[in-house]
C-alpha cells in the first residue's frame, strides 16, 4: 500500500497544521537552492513565479517559443472558488463535496479539501496581477454556474479564462526572469531524468533550435507538463502537448495513477476528414439551450431541416428527463457514442449528433416579442429575434463553428461529437505533490490526484494554480530544508554522463531506423485503437486486443519509422517522434489500468459494468482505490493507495 | 456548404536555419479538401515531402484554435491569411479556389529572426513584458478580489486589451515593423486597472525603451496591424500608449 | 525617466513629427488666408498689401524662424524616421497585402513628404527668395512703396507646366495631410472616441479643402478669373 503522507487530525485542519508544522529554509539558504520547473501553464508558471519571488534560483523550461504559449490558455469556461460572493450557499466544503462526488468518489480527500480551501485566494491573487474577470456594473466579480453544482461559483473573462489566467501567471513569471530570480529556457525539451543517490537531481533538455542535449542541475525538479489526451492522437489538447518529460520520469521510477481515467467532452466540432489534425471544443454552455438528437431512423440522410419533428429522437431528453441535454459530460458522451454506434449517426462520417438551437431561437423570439409588446408578429420576425438573443450569448461560439464547418448554425443545426479533453491520471504524488521519487514534483494537470475518475467543468485552472501558487511554495521547502548542505553537483557527474547518453543513443536510434512510414501515420494508428478500445467505452477484450495491437505497433514503429533531416537542428519530426514513442508506450498502461478495473466510474465505463439502463456501475468494495503503476524493465507492477472516506459517503450518481 | 477538392500550387519560403539565406520553393498540392484548415494542408503535403525522402516545411503551431499566438506565417502577402479575425490555424481551405497559387513566407522582422522555414523567434516580446508588463505583487500578498470595485466599461476595455495574443502580426503587418500595437494592448491592460496604478509611469517607459532596443520600427499609424490582428485588437490602445508615455514623460520628477 | 526621451525615443520622434506637423498646419492656413486675396476682386492690392503685412511685422519675421525650424525639424526627423523604419525589416515580402489592409498614402508619407519638398524648393525660388533678397518689382498704394508679388506670381503662372507642377504640389499636400492630421491626433494620445472623430474630420476638411484654395491659386492667377467680391477684400 502506497502512503500519501496525509497529516493527521480533522479534515479542514490538516492543511493549516501543516503549513504551521512545515520546514523552512531561510532566505540565505534559498539563495544556493536550485529548482528545475518543466513546464509553463498555469501549473508550472505559477510555481516557477512563487518560487523566485522567494528566492530560489529556478530554471524554467517548455517546448513552446514563449511560456505564454502552454495549452492552459485554450481553456474557455472559467474557474471555480469558494467564494460565496453570490450568498448562495457555497463554502469550502461545498466545493470540497461537489469536487469529491464529480469525481464518482476515486479523488484523495485531502488534496480536494486543501483544493477548496485555497481556491479562494487563487482569485485573490489573480486580479491582484491585473487579470480582467468579468465584473457587474457595481466594479464587483461576475459568477456563473457550470457543471455539475448548484452555487454559482465559477469566475470568467469571457470565453478566454485559461488565456486571461496563464497571462497572469505568465507576466508573474517573466517579472521573476527581469529580476533574475528565474531563468527561462523556451524551445527547450525535456528528455531524460537525472537520480543521483534516489533524488532527482536535473534533467537532460534538448535544446530544439539546435539540436543539442543540455545538462541542468536542480536540487528539486518539478513537472509541471499537462495531461496526455493526446495518445488518442485527436484531442482538443495543442498538437504539442505530451508525455514525455513525464513518462521520462515514470520509466525512472515514479509511479503513473490511474492512466485510464480520461474525459471525453460531448460538444466538440466532429471530425470532417483523414486530414483532421486536431478537434475544437465548444464551450459546454451550449448545452443550456440547444437540443441534442438524431434521427429516429437508422440511415436517415435527408438534411435535418425536412426531418420532421416525431422522426426525431431526443436521446439525452428521452434517456434522463429530469436533467434532459444537461447531464454530465460522460453521460451525455456516452449517449451521444450509443446512438452512433447503433446506426444513427449524421454527417457525411455518421460519427456525430446534431445540436439544434431552432427551438431555441423560437423560445426567445416569442419572448422578446412579448417583452416588446409587439402584439401579432410575423413567424419571420420572431425567427428574426430569436436569432438575435442567440448571437449575443452564444455569437462567438456559433462564428467559431462556422470558421471551421462553413455552416451557418443559426439555420443548421450544429454537428457534435465527444472529444478527449482532459486526463484525470498522472504521475502519482503524494499529500506534498510529490512522487514516488525524492525530489521530482508533479503539479496540474501532470498529477492525479484532484479530480477522481471524472473532472468538473472549471476545475482544472483552479487545481494548476492551486498546486503552483499555494502548494508547492510550502511543501517544497519541507524537502528543500534538508538540502541545504547538498552543494550544487557539477553536470559532469557520472550520473549526468550517464542520462545524457541514454537520451542521445534514443535519439540516434530513432534516426538510424530510416524507414518508410511516418511519425504522423503511426500517432494516428495509436489514437485509433486507444479510442475505438480504450476511449468512451472499454471492455476486458478490447482492451486485451488493445494491448496485443500496441505492442505490435510499438515494435513496427522501432523499425520502420522515417524521421527526416538532422539531429544537430531543428527537426520537429525528431521532436514527435520522440512523443509518439513515448505515447505508444503509455498507451499500453492506459489499457492495462483500464482493464485491471473492473468496474465502471466518470470517464471510465466497463461496457461489463453497468446497470441495466446502461448508467455506470461503481464497485466500491474492489475498487475503492488509487492504481499507482511501478515499471519494470518490460512490465508494470501495480501499487494501490487506498481511498478512505472520512467524510464524504460515497452513493450512485442519478441523473434520471 | 458544399465542400470541394481542389489543386494548388504552394510558393513556400524555405530556409534552413537562421545563417541561411532562404529561397522560394514551389509545390504541387493535389486533392486538397475545402474542409481542410491551412495547416492541415501543409500536414498533407509535409507527409508527403517526407515518403519522398523531401524534408518537410517547418512552422510553428500548436493550440490550433486560434488562442495560443504560436502559429504564424505570412499568406499571400497577410499574416494569418486572408480572413478577418482569424489565426492560420482556423483558417479554412475554403478561402481559396482550385488552381490558386499561395505564397507562403515567415513573419519578416529583424526582431523576429527566422529559426527555419516559416518559424520565427519571437522572444523579443517576452523581453518587452520582462520589462515591465506585469503587476508587482508576490503570491500571497493579495487583497480580496473584491475589494477594489472596477467599472464595468473599464475592466472590460482592459479586457479586450488582454485578448491579444502575442502572436506578432502586428508586426508582421507594419510596413516598419512596429510593435506598438502589441505593446499598447498590455499597457492598455494594465494602465486601465486600478491594480496596475502604481507602477503605471515607469512601465509604458520601460516597455517603450525595451521596444526601441529590439530594433521594431516606429508606428506611423496606417492600422495594418488592427486590420491583421487575429484578435481584433483596438488601435486606440496605441493612442493610449501614447498618452501614457506621454503623460509618463511630462510628469517625471 | 529621463526628459529628452520624450523626443529620442521611437514614441518620442513620433511626437516631434506631430507637433512639428500641426505647426505647419497653422502656418498653411495663415498662408492660405492671406493668399485668397487672390481669388477675389482687386486681388492685386490687397495681396501685395497682406504680403507686405507678413514681410515687414516683426513679430511674424520672428516666427518665420521657428517656421524654418519647423520645416527642417520635421523634415529631418521624417527622414530619419523613414530611414530607420525601412530598416527594421532587412529581408523583404515577396507578396504584400497593399491596399487591402491600409490606405496607400498612410504607407506613402515619405514619398508625398518629398513631393512637398521638391514643390516647396521651388516654391521658395520663386517667391520667397526674390521677395527677401530682392528682384521684385515695385509699386504705390496710397503713397506707400510695396513689393508687386502680385506681378511676379502673374509672371510665374504664366508658364503652363509651373502651373501643372504647384497643382501636383497642392495634390501631394492634400494627401500627406489626409494621413497626417489624423496620425497626429493618434500620436499625441487623443483617446476619447468623441475628440478622436472630431479631430479626424477636421482633418478630413482641413486636407481636401485647404490644398484646394491653394490649388485655384495658379489656376485663377493663369487664367485671369476671379471671384467677384465687389470692394470687400479678404484681409485688409
Amino acid at each position: 500500500m502506497l502512503d500519501a503522507k496525509i497529516p493527521s487530525g480533522s479534515l479542514s485542519e490538516k492543511w493549516t497544521k501543516y503549513k504551521g508544522s512545515v520546514k523552512l529554509v531561510n532566505p540565505a539558504n534559498k539563495r544556493k537552492l536550485e529548482i528545475i520547473v518543466v513546464g509553463t501553464g498555469l501549473a508550472g508558471s505559477s510555481a516557477a513565479a512563487s518560487l523566485g519571488e522567494m528566492g530560489y534560483k529556478v530554471k524554467a523550461f517548455c517546448f513552446q517559443d514563449s511560456p505564454r504559449r502552454a495549452h492552459s490558455i485554450a481553456a474557455q469556461g472559467g474557474i471555480n472558488a469558494a467564494k460565496n460572493y453570490q450568498n448562495d450557499g457555497d463554502s469550502t466544503y461545498r466545493l470540497f463535496y461537489d469536487t469529491i462526488k464529480g469525481g464518482d468518489y476515486r479523488a484523495r480527500e485531502a488534496n480536494v479539501h486543501r483544493l477548496a480551501e485555497v481556491s479562494t485566494n487563487i482569485i485573490d491573487q489573480c486580479v491582484a496581477q491585473g487579470v480582467p474577470f468579468a465584473r457587474e456594473y457595481g466594479g464587483l466579480l461576475s459568477n456563473r454556474s457550470f457543471g455539475g453544482t448548484q452555487v454559482q461559483r465559477t469566475f470568467y473573462a469571457a470565453g478566454q479564462t485559461g488565456q486571461q489566467l496563464l497571462i497572469g501567471a505568465y507576466q508573474a513569471l517573466e517579472r521573476q526572469v527581469a529580476l533574475g530570480t528565474v531563468q527561462m529556457y523556451a524551445r527547450h525539451e525535456m528528455v531524460e531524468l537525472v537520480i543521483i543517490d534516489g533524488k532527482a537531481r536535473g534533467i537532460i533538455a534538448r535544446n530544439l533550435v539546435t539540436g543539442e542535449l543540455e545538462r541542468h542541475f536542480g536540487h528539486a525538479v518539478l513537472l509541471c507538463t499537462g495531461g496526455y489526451g493526446n495518445v488518442f492522437y485527436l484531442s482538443t489538447n495543442a498538437m504539442g502537448s505530451n508525455v514525455t518529460a513525464a513518462w521520462k520520469a515514470h520509466k525512472k521510477g515514479a509511479y503513473f495513477a490511474n492512466p485510464c481515467f480520461t474525459q471525453i467532452h460531448p460538444t466538440c466540432i466532429p471530425v470532417s476528414g483523414d486530414h483532421q489534425s486536431k478537434l475544437t471544443l465548444m464551450s459546454e454552455s451550449l448545452r443550456n439551450d440547444g437540443r441534442i438528437w438524431v434521427p429516429a431512423k437508422k440511415g436517415d440522410n435527408r438534411p435535418p431541416n425536412e426531418i420532421p419533428e416525431e422522426e426525431r429522437d431526443y436521446y439525452l431528453e428521452r434517456r434522463y428527463p429530469a436533467f434532459g441535454n444537461l447531464v454530465p459530460r460522460d453521460v451525455a458522451s456516452r449517449a451521444a457514442k450509443e446512438r452512433c454506434d447503433a446506426g444513427f449517426g449524421v454527417g457525411t462520417s455518421k460519427q456525430a449528433v446534431y445540436l439544434d438551437y431552432a427551438a431555441a431561437i423560437q423560445r426567445y423570439g416569442k419572448a422578446e416579442a412579448s417583452k416588446r409588446n409587439l402584439g401579432n408578429v410575423s413567424p419571420e420576425t420572431i425567427t428574426q429575434l430569436g436569432k438575435d438573443v442567440v448571437k449575443e450569448k452564444y455569437g462567438n461560439l456559433f462564428d467559431m463553428y462556422e470558421k471551421i464547418t462553413g455552416e451557418n448554425p443559426y439555420e443548421v443545426p450544429m454537428r457534435i461529437y465527444p472529444a478527449v479533453h482532459y486526463t484525470m491520471g498522472g504521475l502519482w504524488v503524494d499529500y506534498e505533490l510529490k512522487t514516488t521519487v525524492d525530489g521530482l514534483y508533479a503539479l496540474g494537470e501532470a498529477n492525479f490526484s484532484d479530480h477522481g475518475a471524472n473532472r468538473l467543468g472549471a476545475s482544472a485552472l483552479m487545481q494548476g494554480l492551486a498546486d503552483g501558487y499555494f502548494v508547492i511554495p510550502y511543501t517544497l521547502g519541507n524537502y528543500l530544508a534538508d538540502e541545504i548542505r547538498t552543494n550544487n553537483i557539477p553536470t559532469d557527474h557520472p550520473a549526468f554522463v550517464e542520462a545524457e547518453k541514454q537520451a542521445s543513443e534514443r535519439i540516434n536510434r530513432l534516426m538510424s531506423i530510416k524507414g518508410k512510414q511516418t511519425v504522423e501515420s503511426f500517432h494516428k494508428r495509436l489514437g485509433k485503437i486507444i479510442w475505438d478500445k480504450c476511449g468512451m467505452a472499454r471492455s476486458a477484450d478490447g482492451l486485451k486486443q488493445a494491448i496485443k495491437e500496441v505492442q505490435a505497433l510499438k515494435k513496427e514503429f522501432w523499425s520502420d519509422v522515417r524521421i527526416p533531416g538532422g539531429i544537430n537542428e531543428m527537426n520537429p519530426e525528431l521532436d514527435k517522434a520522440g512523443r509518439v514513442a513515448d505515447f505508444i508506450e503509455l498507451g499500453e498502461l492506459m489499457c492495462l489500468d483500464a482493464l485491471e478495473r473492473n468496474e465502471s466510474c466518470g470517464g471510465h465505463f466497463r461496457e461489463e459494468y453497468q446497470t441495466p439502463d446502461g448508467e455506470a456501475l461503481r464497485d466500491d468494495e474492489k475498487y475503492m482505490y488509487v492504481a499507482a503503476w511501478e515499471m519494470k524493465e518490460d512490465n508494470w507492477q501495480l501499487h494501490k493507495e487506498s481511498l478512505n472516506y472520512e467524510i464524504v459517503k460515497p452513493s450512485q450518481r442519478s441523473y434520471k | 456548404m458544399q465542400h470541394y477538392s481542389m489543386n494548388l500550387k504552394l510558393k513556400v519560403w524555405r530556409q534552413r536555419n537562421a545563417n541561411d539565406q532562404g529561397h522560394f520553393e514551389t509545390y504541387d498540392v493535389e486533392n486538397v479538401s475545402s474542409e481542410m484548415s491551412f495547416l492541415e494542408m501543409i500536414d498533407v503535403l509535409n507527409e508527403r515531402l517526407i515518403a519522398k525522402g523531401d524534408e518537410p516545411i517547418a512552422f510553428d503551431h500548436d493550440c490550433r484554435e486560434g488562442i495560443c499566438g504560436m502559429c504564424s506565417m505570412v499568406i499571400d502577402g497577410r499574416p494569418h491569411g486572408p480572413w478577418k479575425g482569424t489565426t492560420t490555424c482556423q483558417l479554412h481551405m475554403r478561402a481559396f479556389k482550385d488552381g490558386d497559387l499561395i505564397t507562403v513566407e515567415p513573419f519578416r522582422a529583424n526582431a523576429f529572426p527566422v529559426i527555419k522555414d516559416l518559424m520565427v523567434s519571437r522572444t523579443a516580446f517576452d523581453r518587452i513584458i520582462q520589462a515591465g508588463g506585469y503587476i508587482s505583487v508576490n503570491t500571497g500578498n493579495a487583497v480580496d478580489g473584491n475589494a477594489i470595485p472596477i467599472e464595468k466599461d473599464k475592466a472590460d476595455a482592459s479586457f479586450a486589451a488582454a485578448a491579444c495574443i502575442g502572436c506578432g502580426a502586428c508586426v508582421a503587418a507594419c510596413k516598419n515593423a512596429s510593435a506598438m500595437l502589441f505593446v499598447s494592448a498590455k499597457v492598455s491592460h494594465l494602465a486601465l486597472l486600478p491594480q496596475g496604478e502604481p507602477e503605471r509611469k515607469q512601465r509604458v517607459v520601460n516597455m517603450i525603451a525595451q521596444m526601441d532596443k529590439e530594433g521594431f520600427g516606429s508606428c506611423t499609424n496606417t492600422y495594418a496591424c488592427e486590420a491583421e490582428c487575429p484578435k481584433e485588437i483596438s488601435v486606440l490602445n496605441i493612442a493610449r500608449l501614447n498618452k501614457e508615455y506621454l503623460h509618463s514623460s511630462l510628469s517625471a520628477d | 525617466m529621463n526628459w529628452s526621451q520624450l523626443f529620442t525615443s521611437s514614441i518620442g520622434k513620433k511626437l516631434v513629427m506631430a507637433l512639428t506637423g500641426f505647426f505647419l498646419v497653422v502656418f498653411l492656413l495663415v498662408h492660405c488666408y492671406i493668399n485668397a486675396n487672390v481669388l477675389f476682386s482687386n486681388a492685386e492690392e490687397n495681396f501685395n498689401r497682406a504680403a507686405h503685412f507678413m514681410g515687414s511685422n516683426i513679430l511674424i519675421r520672428i516666427m518665420e524662424i521657428g517656421l524654418f525650424l519647423g520645416f527642417i525639424l520635421h523634415i529631418v526627423q521624417g527622414y530619419k524616421l523613414e530611414l530607420q523604419n525601412r530598416s527594421s525589416r532587412k529581408s523583404r515580402y515577396a507578396v504584400t497585402a497593399g491596399n487591402k489592409t491600409s490606405k496607400w498614402y498612410s504607407r506613402s508619407m515619405a514619398l508625398l513628404g518629398t513631393l512637398i519638398l521638391l514643390f516647396l524648393v521651388l516654391h521658395l525660388v520663386h517667391f520667397w527668395v526674390p521677395s527677401r533678397f530682392g528682384g521684385l518689382a515695385e509699386v504705390e498704394y496710397d503713397g506707400k512703396t510695396y513689393h508687386n508679388l502680385y506681378a511676379q506670381m502673374q509672371d510665374i503662372f504664366s508658364v503652363p507646366w509651373v502651373v501643372v507642377v504647384y497643382l501636383l504640389g497642392c495634390f501631394s499636400l492634400s494627401w500627406h495631410l489626409l494621413h497626417g492630421v489624423q496620425s497626429a491626433a493618434q500620436t499625441l494620445g487623443i483617446t476619447s472616441k468623441n475628440y478622436y472623430q472630431t479631430i479626424k474630420n477636421i482633418g478630413i476638411v482641413f486636407s481636401i479643402l485647404v490644398p484646394l484654395i491653394f490649388a485655384l491659386m495658379p489656376l485663377f492667377v493663369h487664367f485671369g478669373w476671379q471671384i467677384n467680391t465687389g470692394d470687400i477684400s479678404l484681409l485688409f
